[in-house]
């Protein structure tokens, strides 16, 4: 069983690229569940076409400890899996240790089956807190893809999460398995984005095109795999699907320092902008 | 190397870096003693001190009886604060909730989704079963982590239910110890509730008692003593103090201030803001019980109030004289180690002396320099950033409520003669070779007792059996080993009582201490090899 957390800056994309990714890989035959650690409950939508899910977090203040794994586990596209760990409303609370409980439920109640192929974590923003590391810590997800792309502040917060990963690769045995640009359609983007990965010691995994077909499909609550199985963009996150499924490439990873970042930035032409 | 040297020798060079300067011997060359107080514990070291929530909820708030003090937070911390300050309270009319303890007992549902709701749930269930005139929030430290709008909480309660509500946040992990939690519970009295009152004064000369928290019963005997001379005891803080009286307090002619450490806040911002003049007095020994007496006479300056105070005076000191003699006979010459509060070590000092006892080694938990080197030093302390976290309130004077009672000649007159608006410190009552130690722990009491091997150690409930397991008698000051009260002459008494009994006690015959079996000197005959 392979278990993989997907990290990146707020809005770059990343419930809609793991998704799609997910869908991919089931199309390959593999077994899968998406744990998603985002309070808004909103990382399987496309995979279960509607927010259907009742969140673990939700469950657990309702029904006490008496939670059965079928309530908060729903199957959707190909038998893909979907886990939400939910959270309180924006303001109260702490999201954070939300993200720890549920998963330390999911583990009690048995969510991790044998036969699973992968696990997949789709988890909010950045790593603010100890609570949002939870996938990466005690040995739980060993690798990590980070979604990217050309614009500086994307490329910020990868260089963050690279800092966090590092902290924990020694401890839980974490790796980075590369960024997965997920474009703007900002100049020299794959090349920025290439060489940014580099520098940390890894690689651009994939490069995903800007695709309207993404924005339909998701209005219709599909992923694109679903919605068009023949379009362009369904082949882009077929492909993507095969190069993580084929990765061998995990590294700690080296995260640059905040003026070598600038400079990498000035190099390719960003500054200008 | 004299006995501080020998205590700080063991210390690795970081962890002596630090303590050196808490430690402090007095010598013969009248030098003027400085001491590092009020900053950061070494992680490891066995302290004694408490968190902000000890000194907020437990120490100030806790003691008031018609308040539901509401502990916000997992359980423990409203459990283990519960009923161990020995703060005794009586109500006539049964409102009192001393004995109960309140606590929202916080699950892990309520850290992710947030503990107000729980929160409002709890004040509503207890204004169901006991509806309370004014109810206080404590909170806890995951209180603080997850950002529980605790105000906006108290805010809600005062409108739903027409009552006073103070919320308070005294989250453990502010400051450095329990001090912090006093400086807050301070803040929130004078801020919501001192000069919301308005009942009239029934006496001439009115007074509250500040810092006094009852502990087995010492505010009953100190009220008892202002009251038989003719004084009105408008409001304590807050030994069997309460809410309803405490509104009030601002309309007393002066403040007496008994522990400085906790509650000096309160008396000079009332001052600033009423005009009210403060004396720090001490009622725990005779001859310091007199002092505080005579002084507050003074400060009216009306013959008939110092004759009453002069005719009380004599017929305690007759009851009492007889037993004060005895125990003088039997406790002169002993010596002492005292460890406690931000205060009480120093008044403890001045009731050993009443029986012929030295303090030869004192200390502080939480104090801070002032404490120990009196007022002056304070434009001298740097506040650093721990203190710095705390509020500091703005105070005006009121428009209302401003009187002063004495003119300002007077007034200076007096501060040149008495403890007016001025508190000594411990420092200057300490004698040649006795030595003060900030913040101790259990190393350095281990230390203490080899290396002077005083006959009696008055500490706390936690080093208490320590110290009586490596042979020294020891008291309790946190609870008087549930007894007291200590309080003025009879209560003087009483302790000396206590403490022969300890010292007596024919169970010190059968243990063996270790320097009764090893030579605590060690050398040759002259001459020999």
């Amino acid at each position: 069983m392979r278990q993989v957390a997907i990290y990146g800056k707020g809005g770059i994309g990343k419930s809609t690229t793991t998704q799609n990714l997910n869908a991919g890989l089931a199309a390959m035959g593999k077994k899968i569940m998406i744990v998603g650690c985002d309070p808004k409950a909103d990382s399987t939508r496309l995979i279960l076409g509607g927010l259907a899910q009742q969140t673990v977090l939700d469950t657990l203040r309702e029904e006490g400890d008496d939670v059965e794994l079928d309530l908060v586990l729903k199957a959707g596209f190909s038998g893909i899996r979907c886990v939400e760990s939910g959270g309180p409303e924006p303001g109260v609370g702490c999201a954070g240790r939300g993200i720890i409980t549920s998963i330390n439920l999911l583990e009690r109640l048995g969510a991790y089956e044998e036969d699973l192929d992968y696990v997949f974590y789709d988890v909010l923003g950045d790593v603010v807190c100890g609570g949002f590391a939870m996938p990466i810590r005690e040995g739980k997800a060993k690798e990590i893809y980070i979604v990217a792309s050309g614009e500086m502040m994307a490329l910020y917060a990868a260089n963050n999460i690279a800092k966090g990963i590092t902290k924990y690769a020694n401890t839980g045995g974490v790796r980075l398995g590369g960024i997965i640009c997920n474009s703007r359609k900002v100049d020299g983007e794959a090349e920025l984005v290439e060489a940014f990965a580099k520098e940390l010691g890894s690689q651009m995994i994939h490069f995903v095109p800007r695709d309207n077909m993404v924005q339909r499909a998701e209005i219709h609550k599909q992923t694109v795999i679903e919605f068009d199985p023949e379009s362009t963009q369904a082949g882009e996150y077929r492909s993507l699907a095969n190069k993580i499924d084929g990765n061998e490439m995990f590294v700690i990873p080296k995260p640059l320092s905040q003026e070598r970042l600038e400079s990498l930035l000035m190099e390719h032409g960003l500054m200008d902008i | 190397m004299n006995e501080r040297e020998k205590i700080l020798d063991k210390y690795s060079a970081k962890v002596f870096k630090n303590r050196k300067d808490h430690v402090v011997q007095f010598d013969n060359a009248g030098m003027p003693k400085e001491i590092a107080a009020n900053s950061r514990s070494i992680p490891g070291l066995m302290s004694n001190r408490g968190c902000c929530y000890a000194g907020c909820k437990g120490v100030v708030l806790g003691p008031l009886r018609d308040v539901v003090v509401l502990t916000h937070g997992p359980i423990g911390c409203g459990f283990y604060s519960w009923g161990t300050r020995r703060n005794k309270a009586k109500s006539e009319d049964g409102k009192s909730y001393i004995q109960y303890c309140f606590s929202t007992d916080m699950q892990e549902a309520d850290i992710v989704f947030g503990g107000e709701k729980k929160l409002r749930q709890a004040i509503e269930e207890a204004m169901e079963l006991f509806n309370p005139s004014c109810i206080m929030i404590c909170s806890t430290c995951p209180v603080g982590l997850i950002g529980d709008d605790i105000n906006a909480v108290a805010t809600w309660a005062e409108e739903k239910f027409n009552i006073k509500c103070v919320a308070y946040s005294c989250e453990g992990y502010k400051g450095v110890s329990q001090s912090a939690g006093h400086h807050i519970a301070n803040n929130g009295l004078m801020k919501s509730i001192i000069g919301t009152g308005d009942a009239p004064l029934t006496k001439k000369y009115s007074v509250n008692i500040l810092g006094e928290y009852n502990i087995g019963g010492d505010g009953w005997e100190t009220e008892r003593l202002l009251e038989k001379i003719g004084y009105e005891v408008v409001s304590i803080f807050t030994g069997d103090g309460s809410y309803e009286a405490i509104k009030n307090a601002h309309t007393a002619n002066l403040n007496l201030v008994q522990c400085h450490r906790s509650i000096n806040y309160i008396a000079e911002m009332m001052k600033t803001k009423y005009g009210i003049d403060w004396f720090k007095v001490n009622f725990i020994g005779i001859d310091e019980t007199i002092r505080s007496l005579r002084e507050i006479a003074a400060y009216f300056n009306d013959p008939t109030l110092i004759a009453n105070t002069e005719k009380v005076i004599a017929e305690e000191l007759e009851e009492v004289a007889e037993a004060r003699e005895y125990y003088k006979e039997k406790l002169h010459g002993k010596t002492a180690a005292v460890f406690v509060g931000g205060s009480r070590s120093h008044h403890y000092q001045m009731l050993l002396a009443d029986f012929g006892m030295k303090t030869i080694i004192a200390g502080y938990e939480f104090a801070h320099r002032d404490d120990y080197e009196g007022l002056e030093v304070r434009p001298n302390v740097k506040v650093d950033a721990d203190s710095r976290n705390i509020e500091e309130l703005t105070i005006t004077p009121d428009d209302k409520y401003y009187h002063l009672s004495i003119d300002k000649e007077r007034f200076d007159a007096l501060k040149l003669t008495t403890e007016l608006e001025y508190y000594k410190g411990m420092f200057k009552d300490m004698g040649d070779g006795t030595i003060a130690i900030d913040d101790f722990n259990h190393y350095e009491t281990e230390k203490l007792l080899e290396l002077f091997h005083p006959n009696i150690f008055y500490s706390g409930i936690k080093d208490k059996y320590m110290i009586q397991k490596s042979g020294t008698p020891s008291r309790q000051m946190h609870s008087y080993d549930y007894s007291g009260p200590y309080a003025g002459f009879k209560g003087a008494i009483k302790f000396a009582s206590d403490t022969y009994m300890s010292l007596f006690t024919p169970a010190w015959q059968y243990i063996t201490p270790p320097w009764r079996m090893q030579p605590t000197l060690e050398g040759k005959v002259g001459g020999a090899d």
